[in-house]
């Protein structure tokens, strides 16, 4: 189904790109609550630890009994659309550009009303789901579709608050690299356009099986030129990339040249990628309605979680992660996001040694598809990532001691 | 008139001509390719530093970084465990006498097989034709393995590199017998791609470097040479203890007269 997103023409080579303009973006610092929940795709909202109700927005205090403790809480994700209306000619530029632009008023069940951006399916009186999701300036906001089985490809505000891949061209950045082909299989079914994969070093053995169809070309993260050659060529076709750099040796010592191998495989690498890359992704964030959309970052759980036994491996995780975030922060200015999905141990000979379970090729496509369409910032693939990441909310220091073994 | 000005005027007049034996380093040129739990040798990177832009707005220059044994490069006889307590053993000992050296090239390239190996009887054929090897100089083993690029020059099967070189028994024939300075292939190592296999493994290094003599691998236009005459110059960077380094090879080659 393509509803409002017909198959792009070839771009008039005469047309000014539009500049990615954003929509509104400040927000108070207790608002970021909300972008931590919109973040990991979670539907929460302050809740009193006092009185028990809910607040929306974020309250210094609980409206109803004052008490200051408001921990974030997952809430019930339904609500009735009391009124709707759209707004042909918003002031707001970003909007305007992109009007008309439903937004409705929800009586949530969870107590609060709140002014919500509408799926185009919504009738005033029925019942709705909410989600909170990131939009284009990275800030949480309230979405609301009809109950039930909504195809939420359809909304165009949805599609401007995710990055489904449908028409748009990805490039995963190693072919060799673990779930490449389960990772391009599946963005092509969602209807990518085109998946391009990196090969780098292309003089080493390549058999290229599970790739019919896709295009392989030489991508060298660790080469200067190989990335520059890459980019003049093919980085204005590029929106979406997929990282899954990774250098698992879980008997190597920890010696600085381990570390300089590793750091350079998963953190160097891509960063000489994105010096490259991301400014063309910038400019091209409202590029059409398939512009530039995300950066995908298939990460080692270890990157949060250090493991002893692979120290150099989690560093060069960690360095990764790190330079995310200045990333981040740089495809913001177009309204591209970054996403980092947290896997557990993978299911490949670099993690051989150590016990099930391991996270599949599938699982991680399956990953990487979902923080696509909903637009997440963070994930984690398994459930030993997810175990890990949620013990580390809760205790980091048990979570050290628990993998010093 | 010096020898020397009568080679400078030759070189000159083109009666003596210098021929390119380098690889160019670049970044995709194949390296030796260890399992992967092993120390592996830095592949060559090319990092720019300015390029007359805000980084240096009036030069260009680069800062590179690889392995010893990357690109056209040569072996010192520490590079092998045979050669490890030898003197004057590194590349910044060794003598520079020795970086200028006559050499002999045995033409292989009708060897189709990917596993050719050079064998005695192939030495000895070219020694009946040519006359023996010299002592002190370098034997070069031209198999045409350079105009291939990429995956078909590394050739890395499942089972590993199937490139040529030569076998044990040749080895110590051209280093004991005839007291060979070095030995030169144009695949990545002097060995051939199935040396691992051999007895000793990977004879060309056992037996050169366990001799006090020296490698080169990754060497190109051979073709442009004749089967002696030509001398090598062959001066590998001065690295502290280093056990080999990219270097130019270069072949002076006179007119015969």
């Amino acid at each position: 189904m393509t509803g409002p997103f017909p198959p792009p023409g070839r771009k008039n080579p005469l047309t000014l790109t539009r500049v990615p303009l954003l929509p509104p973006k400040a927000r108070s610092r207790k608002a970021h609550l909300l972008t931590a929940a919109a973040a990991t795709g979670r539907f929460a909202l302050p809740c009193c630890g006092g009185c028990g109700a809910f607040a929306f927005p974020v309250p210094e205090a609980c409206p109803v009994c004052l008490s200051p403790d408001l921990p974030m809480t997952d809430a019930p994700a339904t609500a009735v659309l009391l009124s709707q209306t759209v707004a042909e000619v918003p002031a707001d530029s970003y909007f305007r550009e992109r009007s008309p632009w439903r937004v409705g008023l929800v009586k949530m069940d969870a107590g609060p009303t709140a002014l919500v951006h509408l799926h185009p399916g919504c009738v005033t009186g029925d019942v709705v789901r909410l989600s909170l999701l990131l939009d284009r300036a990275g800030q949480a906001v309230l979405h609301a579709a009809p109950k039930g089985n909504t195809d939420m490809t359809t909304d165009p505000q949805w599609h401007e608050m995710t990055a489904h891949p449908r028409h748009r061209r990805v490039l995963i950045t190693d072919a060799r690299g673990f779930g490449a082909a389960q990772i391009a299989a599946s963005l092509k079914k969602a209807g990518a356009r085109e998946v391009v994969l990196g090969l780098p070093e292309a003089w080493k053995p390549f058999d290229g099986r599970g790739l019919d169809g896709l295009t392989v070309l030489p991508l060298d993260m660790g080469s200067e030129r190989s990335v520059a050659d890459f980019v003049r060529d093919h980085g204005h076709k590029v929106e979406i990339v997929v990282n899954t750099a990774d250098h698992p040796r879980p008997m190597a010592a920890a010696t600085p040249q381990a570390l300089r191998e590793a750091l350079e495989a998963v953190a160097l690498g891509p960063h000489r990628l994105a010096a490259a890359l991301a400014p063309v992704m910038v400019a091209r964030g409202a590029d059409g309605p398939y512009g530039a959309a995300a950066w995908v970052n298939v990460l080692s759980v270890h990157a949060l979680a250090p493991m002893p036994a692979m120290a150099v491996y989690s560093a060069a995780h960690a360095t990764a992660l790190a330079l995310s975030h200045g990333l981040r922060a740089q495809l913001a200015a177009g309204g591209v996001r970054l996403a980092n999905l947290f896997a557990g141990p993978l299911d490949s000979p670099g993690f051989q040694p150590m016990p099930h379970p391991k996270v599949s090729a599938g699982a991680v496509a399956g990953a990487v598809l979902n923080a696509l369409t909903r637009g997440l910032e963070e994930d984690a693939i398994g459930d030993v990532a997810r175990d890990l990441m949620q013990r580390l909310a809760e205790n980091p220091k048990a979570v050290e001691r628990d993998l010093r073994g | 008139m010096t020898l020397l000005d009568t080679l400078v005027a030759a070189l000159g007049a083109g009666s003596v001509r210098v021929v390119d034996l380098t690889q160019t380093l670049t970044e995709d040129f194949p390296i030796i390719a260890l399992p992967p739990e092993l120390g592996q040798s830095a592949p060559v990177r090319i990092e720019r530093i300015s390029n007359y832009d805000a980084s240096g707005p009036g030069w260009y220059w680069n800062n590179l970084s690889f392995g010893e044994h990357t690109g056209t490069h040569f072996d010192a006889p520490i590079h092998w465990h045979t050669g490890r307590d030898l003197a004057q053993n590194t590349v910044d000992t060794m003598p520079v006498g020795q970086m200028v050296a006559p050499a002999c090239v045995i033409d292989c390239s009708a060897h189709t097989d990917p596993d050719h190996l050079l064998t005695v009887a192939e030495v000895q054929a070219w020694e009946g034709q040519h006359g023996p090897v010299p002592q002190g100089a370098w034997v070069l083993m031209r198999s045409d393995w350079s105009r291939r690029s990429g995956a078909a020059y590394a050739n890395l099967q499942a089972d590993g590199a199937h490139t040529p070189g030569p076998d044990a028994e040749v080895m110590r024939y051209l280093v004991h017998t005839r007291g060979i300075l070095g030995f030169g292939t144009e695949t990545i190592g002097t060995d051939a791609g199935q040396g691992g296999h051999f007895t000793p493994p990977y004879p060309a290094h056992h037996y050169l470097h366990g001799a006090g003599r020296y490698g080169l691998q990754c060497l190109t236009n051979l073709h442009l040479l004749p089967p002696t005459g030509a001398v090598l110059i062959t001066a590998p960077l001065k690295i502290h203890h280093g056990s080999g380094s990219p270097l130019r090879v270069l072949a002076l080659v006179s007119e015969r007269v």
